[in-house]
């Protein structure tokens, strides 16, 4: 495998509110490779999008903080770095797109003063070579065009050319981490396999790594080389795509997957379907987090919080039946048998 | 050609008739929304046009599917049918059966687009919409009990203790806990929500329902508990629904017929298994494509149809055939920037516009 690029240990961020303390993310470990393609999936609340903002350090205080944790970027911790360090991580280093282009771009500001902004920042390059730098960015993602479309204005470009410029921005300094957060669900599904396949071309050529979060496991099946599953601020699952879909061990993870509908099937009776719904993260069940709504929970082991256990190389689940469930009748998903 | 096939349907309205099996006929709807200009001597100067002639029919008992990406009119399409817009022109006929106990309702066919207010009152106990985001369709301010049982209470039925145990049972049936209706919305998951708004829906025992893209707004592990609850209620009170969504894979588990729209118009219509195996229309070519399948393996072999550029605007909607200027299949200059293509029944029940129409395995 190639070497570590980010390793986040035991990440734990929460957020204080009115009713209490909510444990967004409690107790995450992960590491991307350098080049790789990471998927975080999960439901709404899971705290997908909280690790990502941890990562970038964007977590707004004092509502929010990192409680613990180490986040090694490159070997450095993010976490001990100043203000001013982070800056230059951030959108030099480790850049973020995120689901709404319309609310992520400046509606008073030119997308080419908005791309120029962030090449001069990071690049220490003249106003005259940042205007071709932007130029540059916006006909590698496609936009027809490019000299012309630089003097637009955000809402004169259609969503899925906003979320270009977001690429193209979030791209032009080479990071060696893309963050995107829900990138295609605000599209349409011909724009999101636009988008998709763009990403895929322009960070596959610069050997970037990306952190794809998403709820939609369809989107990560095409995409990603690794997956986690997360469930209640915790991981529950985490493998290669093939390992997830198709050999996944947690129940959860199986009952996401026979949830699905699937465009290639023909309908079966019923849906599978996780009863209730995912818990309150003030007041989080104790132990194991999906223990209201496993079938295979047992009252007093699933007290404990289950461990991640290493089931092969990178394939860990956090379950303390797994992997000797069966779980069949709950996934749909099934690897054919070699022919 | 078509204006004068609008007098003939117009002068054949004497007598209407649908076939036995048919609830709904939508016959040449069109609507378009003005844009004006000016404050005190607003002139119209052009006009979106969301809905442009289409025709299809919803059988009894059936679920229909309207599927297409946002702007394609598919929502107007259902506002429309129900009259919570006024159409442009076009008919939209309804089977006013279920509604008889009443002594001037309308027995037999009647032009949802045309009705007067006492005849769509009437109809309106028989057709009902479930929205897409349950935090908007719910008044904050209603408890549970006021709003699933408002429908009732507008409608003169029952009286307050008739409509107490109605809500219960109401409630019941959506799987919700019949305790809960001194609660207000906001103490209910999004999931609960939804049901609600399908608790009210049902609650004037509707034999039409349009559920507009219904499930979008919840988590796929919600999805699934609500699909299978409008699936059991249909089975129950042989429901017909009108099911309009953009996420394919949900309308496949769903419909029986599906409706492909696009800029407007309908561009593909089939029978479910026919549409995702055999489509024919260029633009459901690459919709299917496009849709991702939760399955590394499949993902891997598949090839994706990739259009070209974004949806064009509905104000200036391109000349001929509205998917010309995407089309990886069309011959411009041509017939397809020049013809529009008719809505064509190339094989038995299933209908396509397009001057190339060719089966293409997608899936």
């Amino acid at each position: 495998m190639a070497e570590p690029l980010l390793q986040v240990r035991d990440l734990r961020t929460y957020f204080t509110t009115h009713e209490g303390v909510v444990r967004a993310v409690d107790g995450v470990n992960f590491t991307i490779h350098k080049g790789e393609k990471f998927g975080v999936v999960g439901e709404s609340g899971c705290g997908k999008s909280v690790c990502a903002l941890s990562v970038m350090r964007l977590i707004e205080r004092p509502a929010g903080e990192v409680v613990t944790g180490e986040i090694l970027f490159h070997g450095v911790d993010l976490l001990g770095l100043t203000e001013e360090e982070m800056r230059f991580v951030r959108g030099g280093q480790i850049a973020m797109i995120f689901q709404d282009p319309m609310t992520a771009l400046n509606p008073v500001y030119t997308i080419g003063n908005q791309l120029m902004e962030t090449i001069m920042l990071h690049q220490r390059v003249g106003k005259n070579e940042a205007f071709d730098i932007a130029v540059q960015g916006l006909d590698d993602v496609h936009i027809p065009n490019a000299k012309q479309r630089m003097g637009d204005f955000p809402h004169q470009l259609s969503g899925g050319m906003r979320q270009r410029v977001m690429i193209a921005m979030a791209l032009s300094c080479n990071p060696d981490l893309l963050i995107a957060d829900e990138p295609t669900t605000a599209l349409d599904v011909t724009t999101q396999a636009q988008i998709l396949e763009l990403m895929h071309e322009l960070t596959e050529g610069r050997d970037t790594a990306v952190m794809l979060i998403t709820h939609d496991l369809g989107v990560v099946a095409g995409f990603c080389d690794r997956i986690q599953v997360m469930y209640a601020g915790r991981l529950v699952e985490t493998g290669t795509a093939d390992e997830v879909f198709f050999e996944g061990k947690h129940p959860y993870t199986a009952g996401l997957l026979g949830s699905m509908t699937r465009m290639d099937e023909v309908r079966t009776e019923r849906l599978f379907s996780i009863r209730g719904a995912p818990p309150s993260l003030i007041n989080p069940p104790r132990g194991c987090r999906f223990r209201p709504r496993c079938d295979f929970a047992d009252p007093e082991v699933c007290k404990k919080t289950p461990r991640l256990r290493e089931l092969s190389q990178d394939h860990y689940v956090a379950c303390h039946f797994a992997p000797n469930l069966d779980l069949r009748r709950v996934r749909k998903v099934e690897k054919e048998p070699a022919a | 050609m078509n204006k004068k096939r609008d007098q003939i349907s117009v002068e054949a309205n004497g007598h209407r008739e649908l076939p036995p099996n048919v609830l709904l006929r939508v016959h040449h709807l069109v609507k378009h929304f003005p844009i004006t200009k000016g404050i005190f001597w607003r002139k119209q100067v052009g006009a979106v046009q969301a809905v442009s002639d289409i025709s299809f029919d919803v059988r009894r008992g059936e679920t229909l599917g309207l599927v297409g990406e946002s702007g394609c009119g598919k929502s107007t399409t259902a506002r429309c049918v129900l009259r919570l817009l006024q159409p442009t022109s076009g008919e939209v006929l309804y089977r006013g059966e279920g509604i008889t106990e009443d002594a001037n309702a309308p027995t037999e066919i009647v032009d949802i687009a045309s009705a007067n207010k006492e005849v769509l009152r009437l109809l309106r106990r028989d057709m009902q919409i479930v929205f897409q985001d349950p935090f908007a369709s719910l008044n904050p301010r209603m408890t549970v009990a006021a709003i699933v049982a408002e429908p009732l209470v507008v409608h003169g039925i029952g009286n307050r203790s008739d409509r107490v145990d109605r809500v219960k049972e109401l409630l019941q049936v959506v799987g919700l806990n019949p305790e809960h209706t001194n609660r207000y919305p906001h103490e209910f998951s999004g999931g609960q929500r939804q049901r609600i708004g399908v608790a009210r829906a049902l609650a004037l025992n509707p034999s039409f329902m349009v559920l507009d893209e219904p499930v979008s707004a919840l988590d796929v592990s919600i999805q699934a508990q609500v699909l299978n609850l409008m699936e059991d209620l249909q089975t129950e009170f042989g429901l017909t629904y009108l099911f309009i969504a953009h996420d394919l894979s949900v309308v496949r588990h769903m419909a029986d017929r599906v409706a492909v729209m696009y800029l407007g118009k309908i561009a593909e219509l089939a029978d479910r298994d026919t549409l995702y195996e055999r489509p024919m229309h260029p633009y459901s070519h690459a919709l299917l494509s496009a849709v991702p399948i939760p399955d590394p393996e499949v993902e891997r072999r598949r090839r994706r149809i990739l259009l070209e550029g974004d949806i064009p605007s509905p104000v200036n909607p391109p000349s001929g055939c509205r998917f010309h200027t995407r089309c990886p299949l069309a011959q411009a200059p041509g017939v397809c920037s020049e013809e529009v293509p008719e809505l064509r029944e190339i094989e038995p029940e299933h209908w396509v516009a397009c001057h190339f129409p060719e089966v293409k395995k997608i899936i």
